[in-house]
């Protein structure tokens, strides 16, 4: 089999996210990068699917984005992935989920992959979009958000264990087919040290838009019908309340409050 | 700090991070408080390479290098400096000499398991009659056929409740002084080896200190490192480079003293502000973070040196004795910005303090430190 692993590199978490003076993008300033948490299940569900398979399956991590995205790539090949490829091209940039999903649909078609894994969103833009509309543009079946996947052993269809509102639901689908991970399916290793001297070995191959079958204007900013407008900060926090008084007297001015101004109970 | 590692170095960097963060320090201050040896965590950091980074990957070992360890272990000493004295004598201690003076057969028989952590190891240098006059040691073997029958007792020795094999100093000629010592691999489960009493120490409380004794112990002749009568040169050749990591381990104290300080001068308000926003505090603080990256610059640059096969022993011995006392300054102005508060348990100051202390002490004190650098600049050696 060969499995693709679609990651992105996103700000940490701990990262204080400013928005740049005009108004439409993110100060990269000081940013930390890091392998965007969700896409950390999906790499480590193709290794594990690799381990248990024990045949000539490979792993492919796929990232789309400027150079620092080769960090996130050298990060998930010490984890153990088997090659990795950096989709990157000015031609690219400002691109929304859809024109990004349209070059990467044309990546994995290059790569004739049987199973994509992808995080269930990026922890930065949380769109959710991406890789259900490379699913869409491939015409293949799709599970988002799943928490179990089983491969059948014929290999020749996986099942995905979905949460829905009130259970669970189990979807089965033909491969080749694509899967988005959510927290719980697994735990992601560390990159031991062995896997990291290995992966500095290895070579990251990059595409562009050339090698390619897309025209300029159906990726990046020209591709692109959604537009960010404007970034706003989020609307500062009320100060907090005080409740002086002896227990029972802040005990029932509590009540009061949450029950006539909060109106929470 | 901004220093650019490679690629690579970065990547060890984060692994040994997101392990020490997740790993280690949930349960760092209850194996300090209890004495409890983390076996669980050293077998698990022996699974990710942690225990192997000197030992070449034809023996197991990850090849990663000195300035590769130096990165891990001020992550781990950052978080907990018990499982970082582990971390530093097994590769540096134990690993690393077999790997420069071991035949093969040594190499092959021992480094595989020492490196994934399968067996642990520890460096039996000091008696009770002598630490800093490492020279003046009278354990003693003596030849019997195809064996040496080793007697003594070794003091303070690290992971020694828990080691499997031990690179002991002995002599094995009288009449010589430093040329009358040797190094034996000895292995716990032979007859004749007895562990004492696990020490009740000041800090590193979830490392065990143990005296050990040899009693007519027997020991194959195949089981002498290097050549007869080269044991101390081997064992100060070693301890060159444990010194670069016991210098990390400070560096790794020092900056958890520095991010507990920072955090705390934030969130801790006296006379209606933060007490980060009055001047006694700031200067504290940035002298603090300023000999901290001091210090990481020299056990960089000796570890760089020693990877580079460069000589090494005075820039180890500056890095070893300028961190070891920065950390004891930094931990001794993080107990004092926490005030009253940084002399409980409850913060996490109170251990690094206790903590730091010892890296002054063990490895070569600072007084043997400014000794090997005076003789290097005087040519006394």
């Amino acid at each position: 089999m060969k499995i693709v692993a679609l990651v992105k590199s996103v700000p940490d978490t701990e990262s204080k996210i400013k928005i740049a003076a005009d108004g439409m993008s993110i100060d990269p300033q000081g940013i930390k990068y890091i392998l965007n948490p969700y896409d950390e299940f999906a790499v480590e569900e193709g290794l594990r699917i690799k381990e248990r398979l024990k045949d000539d399956t490979t792993v492919v991590v796929v990232s789309m984005g400027p150079e620092r995205v080769v960090d996130v790539l050298r990060t998930a090949l010490a984890m153990g992935a088997d090659d990795a490829i950096h989709v990157g091209d000015p031609a690219f940039d400002g691109g929304d989920s859809q024109a990004n999903a349209r070059v990467l649909a044309e990546v994995i078609r290059t790569l004739s992959a049987d199973l994509i894994l992808g995080g269930k969103q990026g922890i930065d833009y949380d769109a959710a979009q991406t890789c259900a509309a490379i699913a869409e543009i491939l015409g293949i079946p799709q599970a988002l958000i799943v928490t179990e996947l089983k491969i059948s052993d014929d290999k020749k269809t996986v099942t995905a264990r979905r949460r829905v509102e009130g259970g669970d639901e189990l979807v089965e689908m033909s491969l080749p087919a694509l899967v988005t991970c959510e927290k719980g399916l697994n735990e992601p290793r560390y990159a031991s040290l062995p896997g990291i001297m290995k992966a500095k070995k290895k070579e990251i191959k990059k595409v562009g838009l050339s090698d390619l079958p897309l025209k300029a204007d159906a990726v990046g900013a020209a591709g692109s019908k959604a537009k960010v407008v404007r970034y706003h900060n989020l609307p500062e926090r009320p100060p907090v309340k005080m409740i002086a008084g002896d227990v029972a007297t802040q005990a029932k001015e509590l009540a009061r409050l949450l029950r006539e101004e909060a109106k929470v109970i | 700090m901004q220093f650019p590692l490679s690629e690579e170095h970065r990547l060890i960097q984060q692994t040994a991070r997101e392990f020490a963060d997740h790993e280690i320090a949930p349960v760092a201050d209850k194996h300090n408080r209890e004495g409890k040896f983390p076996a669980e965590l050293v077998k698990r950091m022996g699974e990710l390479g942690f225990l192997g980074m000197l030992v070449p990957e034809t023996y197991g070992g990850n090849g990663v290098g000195n300035f590769g360890l130096v990165v891990a272990l001020e992550e781990v000493n950052r978080v907990c400096a018990s499982t970082g004295v582990t971390m530093s004598v097994q590769n540096s201690l134990v690993c690393a000499p077999i790997v420069h003076w071991g035949n093969e057969a040594l190499k092959h028989k021992y480094l595989p398991k020492l490196a994934t952590g399968e067996m642990l190891g520890a460096y039996a240098l000091s008696e009770p009659g002598s630490g800093s006059d490492a020279a003046g040691l009278v354990a003693s073997a003596v030849k019997d056929g195809d064996s040496y029958v080793l007697n003594g007792t070794k003091n303070f020795i690290t992971s020694g409740a828990e080691a499997d094999i031990v690179i002991a100093m002995v002599r094995t000629d009288p009449a010589q002084k430093t040329r009358g010592i040797t190094a034996f691999i000895v292995e716990r489960d032979w007859k004749g080896f007895h562990v004492g009493r696990k020490e009740d120490k000041m800090g590193l409380r979830s490392s065990s200190t143990v005296q050990l004794s040899f009693e007519d112990l027997r020991v194959p002749a195949a089981n002498v490192l290097g050549e007869i009568g080269i044991g101390f040169k081997i064992a100060l050749h070693t301890l060159d480079g444990g010194r670069i990591g016991i210098a990390s381990q400070a560096v790794g104290i020092a900056q958890a003293c520095l991010d507990a300080s920072v955090r705390y001068a934030e969130e801790r308000e006296a006379f209606g502000q933060q007490i980060g926003k009055f001047q006694a505090m700031q200067w504290k603080l940035a002298d603090m973070a300023t000999r901290l990256e001091a210090a990481r610059l020299l056990v960089y640059n000796a570890a760089r040196l020693k990877d580079q096969g460069e000589p090494h022993a005075k820039e180890a011995s500056m890095a070893k004795l300028f961190a070891s006392e920065m950390a004891n300054a930094a931990a001794r102005d993080a107990v004092q910005i926490h005030g009253g508060a940084g002399y409980l348990e409850d913060f996490p100051v109170e251990r690094y303090f206790r903590d730091a202390r010892i890296t002054e002490i063990y490895e070569g004190t600072s007084e043997i430190q400014r000794i090997v650098i005076a003789r290097h600049l005087l040519n006394l050696r």
